[in-house]
């Protein structure tokens, strides 16, 4: 027993436990997905349908045995509340907004990135993904602040328009929703360039040819032909910048002004400023559904763009 | 066009006045250090279905895709229709193409594909659609004008990379093995149909092939091809009748070689000694060779007569030892050892075989062939 290697020991002891290959393989991920989503999803649906308190944990139990009864109060008020309160409908709308222009700004600069990349001689292929990849190996938030940086009023973009002497006084960029769009294009870049590179490299270049000897010029043939077939990378690399886009609080709270209204903003609020979970909880709850659709989108691509070709 | 017109120029080849179609004029490509296509020239004439025939990788498609445009010249040129092709974008050159990976647009529908090239030139829809729809009945894939290229059988992907190529009747139409995945009787009506298109429309045709029947039945001329260059040009009879040299009498159909020396360079003969022959073999014209210039002698196998009985009267007379023979339905194929140890390979028609007559397994018999059946080639 102790002669065998410790990976089929391991193997071993999975399988009495019941636990083998192909059962092995889906369980992992279920596992992952169990205790990683699954269970805090069901504790913060839990709270959104609970009544702020205060107390700690700052909101009422939804369950408790009342004279001898088990009984479970449900309490829908926060989700009215979201409803009644025009700040809520106008953040979210201002987030899909927000994420929404991004994610098509990133796609029309993404693209013919992606494109040249993988155009490009495969041994330089490397190299330039290794460039789109690297800004990952710095902070985010370091990034997110070196854009202060280049956006305030004597920062580094107005000082050079001005000694050129394109302008004479600083624009105001920083705390503008421009700002925004500018950081999460930035930060979000690679997450539309990554899967539309995949999907770029892989189109077979007899497509194209096929294209130009049957009479179509090279602005036809993209239209006609390479851009229906790599849909399924624009798909993912859309849904992939637009998904996190909605959600994020980091850069409209650093770059974006005083009416740059986000959802990811309001959640922060209710949560550390308000300490109410339960509308926190409702708002993130609310999220979700509103990002049901996109991320039905992303699987479909998903699945459609690996059975293509 | 039933009442065969009377062709003028039904071998323009030989017309030292005519002016070919496509010229291609000591055309080279190299990849890096390797040479694909070695400095080739080939004229080819309107009308013509000129057949490329070789080996794997003998640079086949790498000489279309240059007429194509999607290949650069590494030297040479290359004129259609008078017009020289450098720096000509393949979407402004005369030609189609028939890809040999059929390069199918996988997002579009089967009509649509077909359609793709007559879209571009911009013709009306309810023309597209009669071209369309003729293209796909020409193909005999009516029945699936609306399927995807993925839900297709590899023949019928076939068909509809032939029928996309088809449509735009091109002045010059280049086929990269059109029919390979095409069952015989779809074959044969496809290459009739092939003939008949070239014959009302007068495009020409390039086709390359591995099959040495297709080019023999589809073809005015072939070219026979090996390592990047063209070794042989003729029409069928003459690229089988006349190889002009080892390779092509090999390649094209199958052959006996005696390997021998000349011996005698007579007025209208030659005569080559070969120990494979256990003697002298008789060649009537041919080439004019130097005494003891080596030599091959090339004989068909269907050349070869065979019997257990006098053969009468024949040039050139060998015996030996049936070895194998293979039953073909139409004809027999025997493998004779012959008396220096040579196989030979004989082939006969079965309609003239006689019962009493029939050769076994082990029989001796008696070889010949007329002395004009023979072929000398050097190299
Ligand atoms: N892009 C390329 N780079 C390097 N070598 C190439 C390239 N294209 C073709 N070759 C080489 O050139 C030679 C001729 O290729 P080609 O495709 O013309 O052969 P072919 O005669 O069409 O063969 P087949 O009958 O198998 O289709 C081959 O040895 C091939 O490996
Ligand atoms: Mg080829």
């Amino acid at each position: 027993m102790n002669s065998l290697p410790l990976g089929s020991r391991i193997g071993a002891l999975l399988g009495r436990m019941g636990l083998k290959g192909r059962l092995l393989v889906i369980a992992i991920p279920t596992v992952w997905l169990l205790v990683f989503f699954l269970i805090p999803f069901l504790v913060v649906a839990k709270i959104s349908f609970s009544e702020a308190a205060i107390a700690r944990p700052p909101y009422l139990p939804i369950t408790e045995w009342v004279d001898g009864f088990f009984t479970i109060n449900l309490n829908f008020g926060n989700y009215m509340f979201l409803l009644e309160d025009p700040l809520y409908v106008a953040a979210y709308l201002g987030s899909v907004k927000i994420a929404a222009i991004s994610t098509i700004i990133a796609l029309l600069i993404g693209y013919p990135m992606a494109y040249l990349i993988a155009r490009s001689a495969p041994e330089r292929r490397n190299l330039l993904l290794m460039m789109v990849i690297l800004p990952f190996w710095t902070s985010f938030l370091l990034r997110v602040y070196a854009w202060i940086g280049f956006l305030k009023g004597n920062g580094i973009i107005n000082n050079l328009l001005m000694n050129v002497g394109i302008i004479d006084e600083p624009l105001v960029m920083l705390q503008t929703d421009f700002a925004v769009y500018v950081g999460v294009v930035y930060t979000y870049l690679p997450f539309m360039i990554l899967p539309l590179y995949a999907n770029l490299v892989k189109l077979d270049e007899a497509y194209l040819e096929a294209s130009a000897d049957l009479g179509a010029r090279p602005v036809t043939t993209f239209f006609t032909v390479t851009l229906p077939l790599s849909m399924s990378g624009i798909i993912a690399g859309c849904m992939l910048v637009f998904i996190p886009a909605v959600g994020e609080f980091v850069i409209p709270a650093l770059l974006g002004g005083p009416d740059t209204l986000m959802i990811g903003q309001v959640l922060w609020n209710e949560f550390f400023s308000n300490r109410d979970w339960p509308i926190a909880s409702s708002v993130a709850i609310v999220m979700l559904f509103v990002l049901v659709i996109p991320i039905m989108l992303l699987r479909w691509a998903q699945a459609s763009g690996g059975g293509e070709s | 066009m039933s009442e065969a017109t009377p062709v003028p120029d039904a071998k323009p080849w030989n017309d030292p006045s005519a002016v070919p179609f496509l010229q291609i004029n000591n055309v080279t490509k190299k990849f890096g250090s390797f040479t694909a296509v070695n400095n080739v020239s080939l004229d080819v004439y309107k009308g013509e279905i000129f057949c490329l025939l070789g080996g794997s990788g003998c640079g086949k498609s790498t000489l279309l895709r240059m007429l194509s445009g999607f290949e650069d010249l590494s030297s040479g040129q290359i004129i259609i229709d008078g017009q020289d092709q450098a720096g000509i974008a393949p979407y402004d050159r005369p030609t189609n193409m028939m890809f040999q990976s059929y390069a199918l647009f996988p997002h579009m529908s089967v009509e649509k594909n077909i359609a793709y090239g007559l879209k571009r030139d911009g013709l009306p829809k309810a023309e597209i659609a009669t071209r369309v729809t003729e293209m796909l009945s020409l193909v005999q894939m009516d029945d699936f004008a609306t399927r995807k290229p993925h839900q297709l059988s590899g023949g019928q992907r076939q068909r509809v990379a032939l029928a996309r190529s088809l449509v735009k009747k091109p002045k010059l139409l280049m086929l990269d093995e059109p029919l390979g995945a095409l069952d015989k009787k779809l074959r044969e009506e496809t290459q009739f149909e092939l003939i008949n298109i070239q014959e009302s429309l007068g495009v020409t045709f390039v086709v390359v092939t591995h099959d040495q029947e297709e080019a023999m039945t589809l073809s005015s001329r072939i070219g026979v091809m090996t390592a990047g260059q063209i070794v042989q040009v003729g029409t069928p009879r003459e690229i089988y009748e006349f190889p002009q040299n080892r390779f092509v009498a090999d390649f094209i159909g199958s052959v006996n070689i005696f390997e021998g020396r000349i011996t005698e360079d007579g007025e209208d003969h030659v005569m080559v000694r070969s120990p494979d022959a256990g003697g002298d073999i008789y060649v009537p014209h041919g080439i004019s060779g130097v005494i003891g210039q080596k030599v091959a002698v090339a004989v068909r196998p269907e050349k070869v007569q065979i019997s257990k009985g006098d053969l009468g009267d024949l040039r050139n007379k060998l015996s030996g030892t049936i070895d194998e023979i293979a039953y073909l339905g139409n004809s027999s194929v025997y493998q004779v050892r012959l008396d220096s140890g040579k196989m030979l390979r004989v082939s006969q028609s079965n309609q003239a075989r006689s019962e009493e007559s029939a050769l076994t397994y082990k029989d001796r018999v008696n070889l010949g062939w007329a002395g004009s059946a023979g072929i000398v080639v050097t190299s």
